[in-house]
């Protein structure tokens, strides 16, 4: 089986239709999407409307720190711009897409996989997983051999044996890595809708079961209409500036 | 870890166990057979001890990793891989041939064999290079010389794959490598430099030469460490009769600073298929090793080296490439030679490192195709190679960065072609005429070449009518060996 995650799509509507054209064509038998629907783009109906969509079809769909934030209207230890795109994002969104939002759950497993926004330690205090220690924390939350997850919106990947640290590599682009051996991975997916790795082109991963092959995929999309429309919409323009630059 | 044991007779995933061919205290090697598969395979099943020794365990998985990635004749062909949820093993080809280990009992072997070794270990290197594979463990053991006669790769327990995670890199706190054949960067813990294996090499070919390990059978890691700053005994000095070219290839191959080794593999067996192109350096002729001093600041150096070890990945495998300049020396051809040139000289100010090979062919008659090389004929060869050398005197190069070869052969293309391929050429920069009858009825030479060179190739034209020299240039299809 060949499973697409898509993580921190951030109603970047551009972006996620690249990232499903591109899965489409190198085939895909599901989709995972790992949380963050909303949040900083200016397309959050668009967004929600096509994943709640595709969970319909069979797709399987995980709560993010934006989208529980876009359901409640609060916006807790966030930074500015982050709020203000939130308290709009809340105003857009009509009480289907809402209602849909609020029913996510923040993890999900499947064989000998985890699936998670943030992390497994408390994957609803949306902790990072930015080196090798909090990855390692990750792992050992976990008796699932891979963990899927997102939220940094950075590349990454660890791997860990059961009596040494976790160990970090840098994932290059469109390169199957295998997740095999003795040992336990943690595969940070980028981001969809607002990569923060210097480079701009979205972000998606795609694991083949069968092959225990996972690859980070890059997507060029149209970042011009993208960022025009969150211009258009008055949300911050440092959101739509960011887009350009991957940061 | 449910583990099964196996015995001759019994059947593993569709695999019937066959002979136990060899059991060591890393693996045991089974010779297997399954319906459909029509070539010798083996099974290699890790020995894991109750102990689970992660030095076994880590290699295993490397291996697991690298092994179904890579493809070609220079290394044994996969067949299948099984985690570590149940049984771990790998199936794969065995290899019909002998291990170079063997080779070793004749030692010292004549110098002749020694280049044919090396080039063949050479050669296989490129290609296992070219997939991004660092093999770290270059010694006869680990070398299976085919029946068909190519060298090929056995165990990448301790390979580093340039774009997978390594998963030995940070495991262990101690260099990883066999004693006499371990590269001064592996000592330092640097594991992403294909010049490693350059260094192993020249270890194998400093053995088959004298019978003797330039730094023997080290057992310490200090006694590794020395490698970092002692220089060997010149092999001449242990075998007079080896000649000053296979010294300099040696020498070159053990530089403990990788910058000044061979930087391809493909140049080291560029070298060991035209010894006579060689340029000699010092080394050629040192017959002792360095005295006190040199020695005193190598080993200060090291030392400098060692607290600081150099960042890994600096090397890509697609540094310093070979380009052949393939020449057309006839009448009426100065102008477009000329722009050959120019495009020459471009690529060689835009890409460091670059090796340089002048072609020429001197056609000879396809009925009179053995004809004696009499006086008349050397002449005709020697004056080629002395106006090959002419043309080439504008682009100021330094003297081994490039060598002249003059070919007779029937077929220029096919001369050409052969020369791409037989050399490792990664690009060919060559000439077409402009646009003629007799050329639309012949074909052309260039557009053979293009169709069926193993690499780049750069046509250089002149623009039609036009009165300037400058060429225009069209890339050809890059077409990468598998």
């Amino acid at each position: 089986m060949r499973i697409a995650f898509l993580s921190d799509i951030h109603g970047n509507r551009e972006a996620l239709d690249a990232c499903l054209a591109h899965a489409a064509r190198v085939g895909v038998d599901r989709y995972v999407f790992l949380g963050d629907l909303v949040g900083y783009g200016a397309d959050p109906v668009y967004v929600v409307d096509k994943v709640a969509e595709m969970a319909d079809e069979g797709a399987l769909v995980l709560l993010g720190n934006h989208d529980a934030a876009a359901v409640s209207g609060e916006i807790g230890g966030m930074n500015q711009y982050a709020g203000e795109a939130i308290r709009w994002t809340h105003q857009e969104l009509d009480d289907a897409q809402l209602e849909f939002l609020s029913r996510l759950k923040s993890s999900a497993t499947e064989d000998d996989r985890l699936y998670v926004h943030s992390e497994a330690t408390a994957p609803n205090a949306w902790h990072y997983v930015t080196n090798a220690a909090e990855a390692e924390r990750s792992l050992r939350a976990t008796d699932k051999r891979l963990t899927f997850c997102g939220h940094v919106h950075r590349p990454q990947l660890y791997h860990m044996t059961a009596m040494k640290p976790a160990v970090y590599f840098k994932p290059p682009p469109g390169q199957p890595i295998p997740l095999v051996g003795n040992r336990k991975w943690l595969a940070v997916q980028g981001a969809v809708g607002q990569p923060r790795d210097e480079n701009p082109a979205a972000a998606w991963g795609l694991f083949d079961t069968d092959k225990g092959e996972f690859t980070y995929m890059r997507v060029p999309y149209d970042i011009e209409t993208a960022a025009g429309k969150i211009h258009a919409a008055r949300l911050p323009q440092i959101l739509a500036a960011r887009l350009y630059i991957g940061r | 870890m449910a583990r099964q044991q196996l015995q001759t007779g019994s059947t593993l995933d569709g695999f019937l166990i066959g002979e136990k061919l060899h059991a060591g205290g890393m693996a045991t090697l089974w010779r297997v057979t399954r319906p459909g598969i029509d070539i010798p395979i083996v099974m290699k099943v890790p020995t894991i001890l109750d102990g689970d020794d992660a030095t076994i365990i880590v290699g295993f998985e490397m291996e697991m990793m690298i092994l179904p990635r890579l493809s070609g004749v220079h290394v044994p062909r996969c067949i299948a891989v099984k985690d570590f949820a149940q049984q771990p093993y790998i199936v794969m080809e065995y290899i019909q041939g002998h291990s170079l280990l063997k080779t070793l009992d004749e030692a010292p072997l004549p110098p002749d064999r020694v280049a044919e070794i090396g080039a063949k270990v050479a050669v296989a290197l490129i290609d296992l290079h070219r997939q991004n594979v660092v093999h770290l463990d270059i010694k006869p053991s680990n070398i299976m010389m085919r029946d068909t006669g190519e060298a090929a790769f056995i165990d990448f327990g301790l390979s580093r794959h340039l774009s997978l995670p390594d998963l030995l890199e940070e495991e262990f706190r101690v260099p990883m490598g066999t004693g006499p054949y371990i590269s001064p960067e592996q000592v330092l813990h640097n594991r992403s430099d294909v010049r490693s294996d350059i260094f192993s090499l020249g270890v194998l070919l400093y053995h088959f030469a004298t019978r003797v390990r330039p730094w023997g059978l080290p057992k310490s890691s200090r006694a590794l460490r020395r490698r970092l700053w002692r220089d060997p005994v010149p092999p001449r000095k242990l075998r007079p009769d080896i000649p000053p070219w296979l010294q300099e290839v040696i020498l070159r191959c053990l530089e403990p600073d990788p910058t000044l080794r061979y930087p391809t593999a493909a140049q080291l067996a560029f070298d060991l298929q035209h010894p006579d192109e060689i340029r000699l350096t010092e080394r050629a002729t040192r017959m002792e090793r360095a005295g006190f001093l040199p020695t005193l600041r190598r080993r200060m150096k090291a030392a400098a080296l060692e607290s600081h070890p150099r960042e890994p990945g600096e090397q890509s495998t697609a540094a310093a490439p070979i380009v052949m300049a393939a020449v057309d020396l006839s009448e009426g051809m100065e102008r477009l030679s000329a722009a050959l040139r120019l495009e020459v000289a471009r690529v060689l100010g835009s890409t460091p490192g670059v090796r340089l090979a002048c072609v020429n062919v001197l056609r000879q008659n396809r009925i009179a195709m053995n004809y004696p090389r009499d006086e008349e004929g050397r002449n005709i060869h020697m004056r080629r190679l002395v106006e090959l050398k002419e043309w080439a005197r504008p682009l100021k190069l330094d003297q081994g960065a490039a060598t002249f070869h003059v070919l007779e052969a029937a077929d220029t293309a096919a001369a050409l072609v052969e020369f791409a391929t037989a050399n490792h050429v990664d690009q060919v920069l060559i000439c077409a005429r402009a646009s003629s009858n007799l050329r639309r009825f012949v074909g052309s030479v260039s557009s053979q070449v293009v169709a069926e060179a193993p690499c780049t190739v750069t046509v250089v034209r002149l623009p039609q009518g036009g009165e300037t020299s400058a060429a225009t240039t069209e890339i050809a299809a890059a077409i990468t060996r598998t």
